[in-house]
């Protein structure tokens, strides 16, 4: 088999016949584009994640701002958390907001976490044989490592966490304490393990986003050479706001301000 | 004096063959040496001690034509920024290094032997897509299309990519994204790219897809080796064209 390059009038040998071995299979074909198929091509799987991202990051926006709402004392934070099940009453039933916000939340976890998966498996068979040297300097791991390990145990802090301020079923309180009683049992100085566990999964959380703010905007086509700088920095403070303001509410209830 | 290194290469006979690092000695080399011309010593003694010589690429050996191809200690074209390793000098080694050399590591480049590996998939991803339909003939007059000057310059910078393949090579996740979005940026800048442009951009993409390169996860290690400097910028136009071809289908 020989390619014939139009124009230059003579044949050049197939890439197989300089190889002792006639291996070479039929080149690989793009299916026929179907509508839709862009967003299971890499780049639209990319931008799934990049959106459900963004979902995920306003969501966490909003519900930093109401954890702060714990040194306001008792009365405030019990009334908020009250509050959130009855937005939109008498319009909408009781708990409907809440849960279409919920219902919103999972869906874009799965599908942000179905892309990802796809796109590490696609990484790892797109590389079969491993380099012997890998230099440190240049290698950013951070977006490959960071993102990947990173989500997972994000995903299980996240169960964690659900378990323990939602059901309550790891909750010293248990499930039908008032969510202000909640939060200072599990935080409380003698549990300074677990906020230990909340500080670095946070962490992760904001190592993620330093890197998934900035990745989502170029994912989404927003990226210019002249807007570098400004999203990172955007993509940084992000992140280290909500570091901060997660953070801040276990570590004052260990250190007993709050209690 | 010149310089005494240790080179480990990569030695494989064929596609089917499993492959192996084989250590060589060579002294009295010469800092104004390029790299390649390093490895045509090595061989004329492999030649001459009657073993096969080691199979790389290479053409035009002045940093235009893409052929070469080699990972030197892990980075592809080796530690001299924005340089081809043919381009590459000696003078950046010090007497006395141990020096890796592997070829370009995905899944869509098969080696077939030694440091040579088969980078047909950017031809198929240029046959996708990487072209404009344009009525040859006459050359028209070179201001009948006006173009912005900062589109002309991006579309320039975007042109120069020598499809290389560098890029996959340093990609954590083998991913053809910066050589696809060289070429769809160069030719989406332009007025003559216009018509194809939305089109273009979903076919090369599929391509690179079922030629089993990794997704991009915006990592960047790809420019940092381009020799051709080819800006992240890039991509994220990528990004921008297909996400509009898919709202437009
Ligand atoms: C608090 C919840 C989370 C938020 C707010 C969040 C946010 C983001 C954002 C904004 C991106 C950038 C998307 C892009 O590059 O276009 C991203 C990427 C990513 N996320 Fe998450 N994420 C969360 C949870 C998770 C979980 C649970 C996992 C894993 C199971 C995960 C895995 C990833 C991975 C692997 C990337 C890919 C980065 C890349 O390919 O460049 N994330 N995330
Ligand atoms: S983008 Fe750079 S590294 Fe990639 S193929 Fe083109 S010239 Fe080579
Ligand atoms: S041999 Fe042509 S670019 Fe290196």
């Amino acid at each position: 088999m020989s390619w014939t390059y139009p124009g230059i009038g003579h044949n050049f040998p197939d890439v197989a016949s300089r190889s002792n071995t006639v291996t070479a299979p039929r080149p690989p074909r793009a299916a026929a584009a179907r509508p839709g198929s862009v967003y299971r091509s890499s780049v639209g799987k990319k931008a799934v994640m990049a959106v459900t991202g963004a979902i995920l990051v306003l969501y966490l926006v909003a519900h930093m701002v109401g954890n702060l709402k714990v040194f306001l004392g008792r009365a405030d934070f019990d009334h908020y958390a009250h509050w959130l099940r009855t937005i939109g009453e008498p319009a909408l039933p009781h708990r409907v907001f809440l849960t279409i916000v919920e219902v919103v939340l999972t869906v874009a976890v799965i599908l942000h976490m179905w892309s990802a998966v796809s796109l590490a498996r696609r990484a790892r068979r797109a590389r079969p044989v491993r380099y012997a040297v890998r230099p440190a300097a240049r290698e950013h791991r951070y977006a490959t490592h960071v993102m990947r390990y990173g989500g997972v145990v994000i995903l299980l802090f996240v169960i964690w966490h659900l378990l323990d301020l939602t059901f309550g079923a790891v909750n010293p309180r248990g499930g039908g304490a008032e969510p202000y009683d909640k939060v200072v049992a599990d935080f409380a100085p003698s549990h300074w393990y677990v906020t230990a566990f909340y500080v670095i999964a946070v962490i992760m959380v904001g190592l993620h986003l330093r890197h998934g703010i900035w990745s989502a905007f170029q994912t989404l086509g927003l990226g210019r050479r002249r807007r570098q700088r400004g999203l990172r920095l955007f993509a940084g403070t992000v992140a280290a706001l909500l570091v901060i303001g997660f953070v801040s509410v276990p570590v004052m209830v260990t250190i007993g301000v709050v209690s | 004096m010149g310089m005494k290194l240790t080179l480990k290469i990569w030695r494989q006979k064929d596609g089917a063959d499993k492959g192996r690092m084989v250590p060589y000695e060579l002294e009295d080399i010469s800092p104004d040496m390029s790299f390649l011309e390093m490895l045509d010593v090595l061989n004329e003694r492999l030649i001459l001690d009657g073993e096969d010589p080691v199979a790389f690429d290479h053409d035009c050996r002045e940093g235009i034509c893409g052929m070469c191809s080699l990972v030197i200690d892990g980075t592809p074209h080796g530690p001299q920024r924005a340089t081809t390793t043919c381009q590459l000098h000696m003078r950046h080694f010090q007497d006395g290094d141990v020096i890796t050399i592997e070829p370009w590591r995905a899944g869509a480049f098969p080696v077939i032997k030694d440091l040579v590996v088969d980078r047909t998939a950017l031809d198929r991803i240029i046959q996708a897509g990487g072209y404009v339909s344009a009525p040859t003939g006459s050359a028209p007059d070179a201001a009948a299309i006006p173009v912005p000057q900062a589109d002309a310059h991006d579309a320039f910078d975007a042109a120069t990519c020598i499809g290389c393949g560098a890029c996959v090579a340093a990609c954590p996740n083998a991913s053809a994204m910066l050589f696809t979005a060289a070429k769809v940026t160069h030719l989406g800048l332009l007025p003559q790219g216009q018509p194809e442009r939305y089109g273009r951009v979903t076919a090369m993409v599929a391509q690179m897809d079922a030629e089993g390169f990794g997704g991009c996860t915006n990592t960047g290690e790809c420019t940092a080796v381009c020799p051709k400097g080819i800006p992240f910028e890039t991509i994220t136009r990528l990004n921008a064209d297909l996400l509009t071809a898919a709202r437009r289908s």
